[in-house]
């Protein structure tokens, strides 16, 4: 589903991002990636989102050859790829409802098939009778949901989650992550990065560890400690 | 994508476009109001530079020289120069005064001075006949003088008088036609200045508009909306913006217009000839209101694509 190979990203001469990262990810996986600031771990999303390009290297995902992507073809792939970000990255002229629906929207669906299942998508995130709220009348934690049930109401076959949790007191990140695990249940292959070991250790999910630009270790039903 | 996908996302793009319009109101009255008042200049500049051309027209319009014949000239020589001088390029028009036609006139001109009057029907008629030449372009009358000075021709010419191009008189149309010359040069200058100054301005507030919504645009393109997508609702509401500005300039022309002229009755301000102004605005309203509308539309369209671009592009550096 997602396949690095020695994927390095160089800003400039002095900083090396990433250094020949070598990944496999299989479809329905639910991984972590885990890493101090600055190891890395935001370069790499930001690659798999076709925001930034490697300076060299091999990223394959979902079967598109990113060597081969055309830069019109770029908002196709991430229509494929479900992201929520740390800082939730929601419109903020936008209510719940709109928010929503913009990422239906964008790929033509018809405002019937809209109104039938953003409400339900809102139901798996628990955000039932918020429709109409403006972004910034929610908590932090409502807002996180908000941006996943963006992310995931296209059914992508990827999620990717940048430190989903970074914003979010303990009860709020929980239920993020509950919402993640459900999502991983119904098939869409999940990437998760964190800070949070409480999280990590309680998953008992595959943790990829990356450390100055490399992959230090890559463990299956892993603990991770500082 | 299919045709019904294609109608729905128009439909979608201008419908996000009027309601952003809506749920911004500040900056739209904002972006209005600068657009308003920058058209409102250019708006009035292009009259006002209409009216210039009209006072310049009518004071080239009143100089003309004349050539004074010789008692002697027949008619048959007369006609010849007459119709040699309307084949010249800068010959609008020639009239033929003849020696009774201009002691008329004398005497018309001077009918309050009996000495003057009496002293002229006592020598009979000294007044010569004359050709009376209109320019086109009066600071080229220099041409007509020169075929004027052609030996054939000014053996024809009253030998006392000649042409009125001489002397004082001389002077005086070269000055005139000179300064109206560079009125006429300012005035362009000025209408095409405050354009670019007014697309400058116009530019630069739909660009901080803009700027003030970037994250808006790169989120859209981070949840793969497609570059029109995102830009349409942009380009959708500064053409909002500037078509209410447009006919709020012309309306505004308008009652100044309407207001000036009933309390001035076409009286003039200096060089501004009000009447005129308002009867050119009056009779090219429809013109006027297209003209506005499309700089307002094409501005605003111009103006939020290229300030659009620069959050759209992908990176390409490696």
């Amino acid at each position: 589903m997602i396949l690095l190979d020695r994927v390095t990203k160089v800003y400039n001469r002095k900083s090396t991002a990433l250094d020949r990262i070598s990944l496999h990810v299989e479809p329905k996986e639910f991984v972590i990636v885990v890493g101090q600031s600055g190891a890395g771990k935001t370069s790499l999303l930001r690659l798999l989102t076709r925001e930034e390009k490697p300076t060299s290297g091999k990223i394959v995902i979902g079967g598109v050859d990113y060597d081969k992507l055309k830069d019109r073809d770029i908002p196709l792939l991430r229509r494929k790829i479900g992201v929520v970000f740390q800082d939730f990255k929601l419109l903020p002229n936008k209510n719940v409802f709109e928010n929503v629906a913009f990422a239906l929207e964008i790929v033509g669906m018809g405002n019937r098939e809209i109104r039938h299942t953003v409400p339900r998508v809102l139901d798996i995130v628990n955000l039932k009778g918020k429709e109409n709220n403006m972004p910034h009348e929610l908590s932090g934690g409502e807002r996180q949901r908000v941006a996943i049930a963006r992310a995931i109401v296209r059914q992508p076959k990827i999620l990717i989650a940048d430190e989903p949790t970074g914003n979010l007191d303990p009860k709020n990140a929980w239920d993020v992550i509950r919402v993640l695990e459900k999502i991983n249940r119904y098939g869409t292959t999940v990437l998760l990065t964190t800070h949070n070991q409480d999280i990590v250790n309680k998953l008992k999910r595959r943790v990829i560890v990356i450390e100055g630009g490399r992959v230090a270790s890559d463990r299956a039903n892993s603990e991770y400690h500082l | 994508m299919s045709g019904m996908k294609r109608l729905n996302t128009f439909r979608r793009v201008v419908r996000t476009g009027m309601l952003n319009f809506v749920r911004n109101a500040w900056l739209a009255i904002a972006a209005i109001a600068i657009m308003t008042v920058t058209l409102t200049i250019i708006l009035f500049s292009i009259v006002a530079n209409a009216t210039f051309a009209n006072t310049i027209q009518q004071i080239n319009d009143k100089i003309n020289i004349s050539v004074y014949l010789d008692d002697n000239v027949t008619e048959k020589q007369r006609t010849q120069l007459s119709d040699a001088l309307k084949k010249l390029p800068n010959v609008r028009n020639v009239t033929y005064i003849s020696k009774t036609d201009a002691l008329d006139k004398y005497r018309a001109d001077n009918a309050n001075k009996q000495s003057l009057l009496q002293a002229i029907s006592e020598t009979g008629n000294p007044l010569p006949a004359s050709l009376s030449i209109d320019p086109v372009d009066p600071s080229k009358i220099e041409d007509i003088k020169t075929f004027l000075d052609k030996p054939e021709n000014k053996q024809l010419q009253d030998p006392q008088a000649g042409t009125s191009y001489s002397g004082e008189r001389k002077v005086a149309i070269d000055n005139i036609s000179h300064a109206t010359n560079i009125l006429q040069r300012v005035g362009i200058v000025a209408v095409a200045l405050f354009a670019v100054i007014s697309v400058l301005i116009i530019f630069n507030t739909i660009q901080m508009a803009i700027f003030n919504r970037r994250d808006e645009l790169t989120i859209m393109r981070l949840l793969g909306a497609t570059t029109w997508y995102i830009r349409g609702p942009f380009v959708v509401e500064s053409v909002m913006h500037g078509v209410i500005a447009a006919v709020v300039s012309v309306l505004f022309i308008h009652a100044v217009f309407v207001t000036a002229s009933s309390a001035l009755q076409a009286s003039s301000l200096g060089l501004l000839d009000i009447g005129y102004s308002s009867q050119y605005f009056s009779h090219n309203f429809f013109k006027l209101l297209g003209l506005q509308l499309s700089i307002g539309i094409v501005i605003g369209a111009a103006s939020s694509i290229i300030a659009t671009r620069r959050y759209l592009k992908f990176k390409t550096s490696k």
